[in-house]
């Protein structure tokens, strides 16, 4: 009988398990064995060297650059666009005019694709004739070369990426904080706490699962959104705003060097998996569930 | 036994799908071709197609547009690896070495038989041919080709006291007539910058003209050697930087080569290097009185050609090689080239083109057609050898990181230069 059901089980899990066979692990295990390899050029049969491309990666200036640049990216786009989304989730949960339509415009810059919103950026970034710059201008200043200064150039990536998931992560919260029931609120306003406290110990403990899932979402796409690159900067100027995945796009790609290009996505999934083995053993105690 | 089986097996086809006539009734040709932002040149493309089919009953051309340079050689590449049809396309002309190294390329001296098809070859501008040669034969065909030109602002020229109808010729004057062009409001804040040459997007083709004119080359013509330390080279960056730095007329850190044209639209600058390819755009958008010049010169007048060629895929049958010659003939000819001149800017590829009646009837109207093509006789190879993206990062990174002050111009390009001799010691 328990043959049976663990059969039927198994036949309804096989559609999901062969394509995450096929498209996930399948080409894991191939891209870690293509990490130990090396051929001359594509058509070349390959051999096992080994650890050699791992031994190449420790000397690459450039990749331990595009660690150091998603370090920052991570730090500086994270923390303020979950801060952000709590902010405007709160704003627009509470009881306020047009309460739908600023919904809508917090949502919009999620709608739009990547690709758009670089394209429309890089507008708004051009030195001279950028939005940015003509506001500047119009108080007298005179703006940076927001893209072409290896100072600047991440910043304004990072910038960009929290307008854009911002909006994405505030529907999380906004749908978590209709489920919290109103009736703590109530009591907690009758024992005469400020709103600052009722945030601070009801309402944020309480968002604490969405804010885990929302904080391994962000710090996940912190190393997988790199669409904007294409568009702004292609990680220039002298690598100052490349990412890591970028690096790997133009390994894989630009220098038609599929062995290092998947040494480096091996490192990659190791710190994606540690992240998010990380975040959950460390946060799964101190989290409310209900 | 084997042809026996593919007969029997094409003709059982041919009668499935009802297809009238014997088997060989039609030539399937798929082409891959890359499209920059913008819908205009596939509508282009997609139009001297059609009319070569209906020349030509027998084959279909299937054309698929892939992007930017980059993103066509690897959907091509990536077609033929798992199988694909794919028999010719354009890509970039300085993928050459790459492309033989995978060997996924014929030369067009094996698909060539008749003496027609040998002086159709020997047709094109020598300059152009620069980068589809190697080891003696011709693997790239010259089609949507360009240089660097200057386009100023004759208005920004008139207002700036300047003969609008001089533009400078050599680096002094560049810098000179540049630091008259910039124009400052009360405060002292730029409105509008005397001249921009871009550096992100394609900073190696930038720097392959100011090397040239100071008579250098980047490479030589095998792919396996470069000459970024040579003293001229670092001479030639150096004089970049002075532009921003020193003569202050040009904006410091890097210029974006995305926003470049809208720039110059827009007048905020009364100079730019740019592709030729922006012309037939300028042409249409800008407000005001536009001249288009070769670039100045130091020790000669240079620039580098651009843009790409025709390849034929290795692995294609003979009709279907015969068929793409065919396709890469007719677009390539006069007349066509001609037309595509005149819509996009690009170079008209051989002189029969410019003897055509209607672009010599263009040129007389509109003379900045001709600068181009006046401008081969002083032009050089685009900057190509093996490992090419890795090469190309590796001065493009030098550039930037001299361009925003990170490293003097000599530090910078010794290092580029040690690294891309590095990469190529294995192809010596």
């Amino acid at each position: 009988m328990i043959r049976a059901l663990n059969l039927k089980a198994w036949l309804l899990l096989l559609p999901a398990l062969s394509l995450l066979v096929a498209f996930t692990h399948w080409p894991t295990l191939k891209t870690f064995w293509r990490s130990v390899t090396w051929a001359r050029s594509d058509v070349a049969p390959s051999q096992f060297v080994g650890l050699e491309n791992y031994q190449l990666l420790l000397d690459d200036p450039i990749f331990w650059k595009v660690l150091e640049n998603n370090f920052w990216y991570a730090v500086g786009t994270v923390p303020t666009s979950i801060g952000l989304a709590i902010a405007m989730a709160l704003w627009v949960n509470g009881k306020i005019r047009h309460k739908g339509l600023l919904r809508l415009a917090f949502f919009t810059p999620t709608i739009l694709p990547m690709i758009t919103v670089a394209n429309i950026w890089l507008f708004f970034y051009s030195p001279g004739i950028g939005l940015f710059d003509q506001l500047l201008a119009s108080v007298g200043i005179q703006g940076p070369n927001w893209l072409g200064d290896p100072d600047t150039a991440l910043p304004s990536l990072m910038a960009m990426t929290i307008w854009k998931e911002a909006g994405f992560f505030m529907i999380f919260y906004l749908a978590a904080l209709q489920t919290l029931s109103p009736e703590l609120f109530a009591a907690a306003r009758l024992e005469g706490a400020g709103p600052w406290r009722i945030f601070r110990r009801i309402t944020f403990p309480l968002l604490m699962p969405t804010t885990l899932f929302v904080l391994i979402n962000a710090l996940l796409n912190a190393f997988k959104l790199v669409d904007h690159l294409f568009i702004l900067t292609k990680g220039g100027p002298n690598n100052a705003s490349n990412l890591l995945l970028y690096y790997i796009y133009e390994t894989a790609f630009s220098f038609l060097d599929s062995y290092y290009a998947a040494t480096l996505t091996v490192v990659m999934l190791l710190a994606l998996a540690v992240i998010a083995l990380l975040q959950i053993l460390l946060f799964d105690r101190k989290i409310h569930y209900r | 036994m084997r042809i026996f089986h593919k007969t029997v097996a094409s003709a059982l086809l041919a009668s499935l799908l009802g297809t009238a006539g014997a088997a060989s009734a039609a030539t399937d040709l798929t082409m891959y071709y890359p499209v920059a932002v913008g819908g205009s040149l596939t509508k282009i493309v997609d139009g001297i197609v059609s009319e070569f089919e209906a020349e030509n009953p027998d084959i279909n051309v299937n054309a698929i547009y892939a992007g930017n340079y980059n993103d066509a050689r690897v959907k091509a590449l990536a077609a033929l690896q798992s199988g694909e049809p794919a028999q010719l396309s354009v890509m970039f002309s300085i993928d050459i070495h790459e492309l033989r190294n995978l060997d996924a390329i014929d030369a067009f001296d094996d698909l060539i038989s008749t003496d027609e098809e040998r002086e159709w070859l020997d047709s094109f501008y020598p300059a152009l041919m620069e980068n589809g040669k190697a080891d003696g034969k011709t693997w790239g065909v010259p089609f949507q080709r360009s240089t660097i030109v200057m386009y100023y602002n004759k208005d920004a020229f008139r207002e700036a006291g300047l003969d609008p109808e001089v533009a400078p010729t050599t680096w002094e004057e560049f810098a000179e007539m540049g630091k008259k062009l910039v124009k400052k409001d009360g405060s002292g804040n730029v409105e509008r910058w005397g001249a921009m040459i871009p550096s992100t997007g394609y900073p190696y083709w930038m720097f392959g003209a100011l090397t040239k004119q100071n008579s250098e080359v980047l490479m030589n013509q095998a792919g396996n050697e470069t000459y970024f330390d040579n003293p001229g080279v670092v001479e030639a960056l150096e004089y970049w930087q002075s532009l921003g730095n020193e003569h202050k007329i040009m904006p410091e850190g890097v210029i974006e080569w995305g926003t470049l044209r809208q720039n110059f639209l827009e007048q905020k600058t009364a100079i730019m290097w740019h592709s030729t390819g922006n012309l037939t755009t300028v042409k249409n958008k800008a407000s005001f009185d536009f001249g288009v010049a070769k670039l100045p010169g130091n020790k000669e007048l240079g620039s580098p050609t651009g843009g790409g060629n025709f390849y034929v895929f290795k692995n294609s049958s003979a009709e279907e090689k015969a068929a793409a010659l065919k396709l890469v003939k007719f677009m390539t000819s006069p007349q066509q080239a001609a037309n595509w001149s005149q819509a996009t800017g690009y170079m008209g590829v051989s002189q029969a083109a410019y003897e055509t009646d209607s672009l010599k009837n263009y040129v007389k109207e509109f003379a900045p057609a001709a600068v181009a093509r006046d401008q081969l006789t002083h032009a050089t190879a685009e900057l190509s050898t093996h490992e090419a993206g890795r090469v190309r990062k590796f001065l493009d990174d030098a550039l930037q990181a001299a361009l925003t002050g990170q490293s003097s111009a000599k530090q910078a390009l010794e290092e580029a230069q040690s690294q891309a001799t590095r990469v190529l010691k294995r192809y010596k």
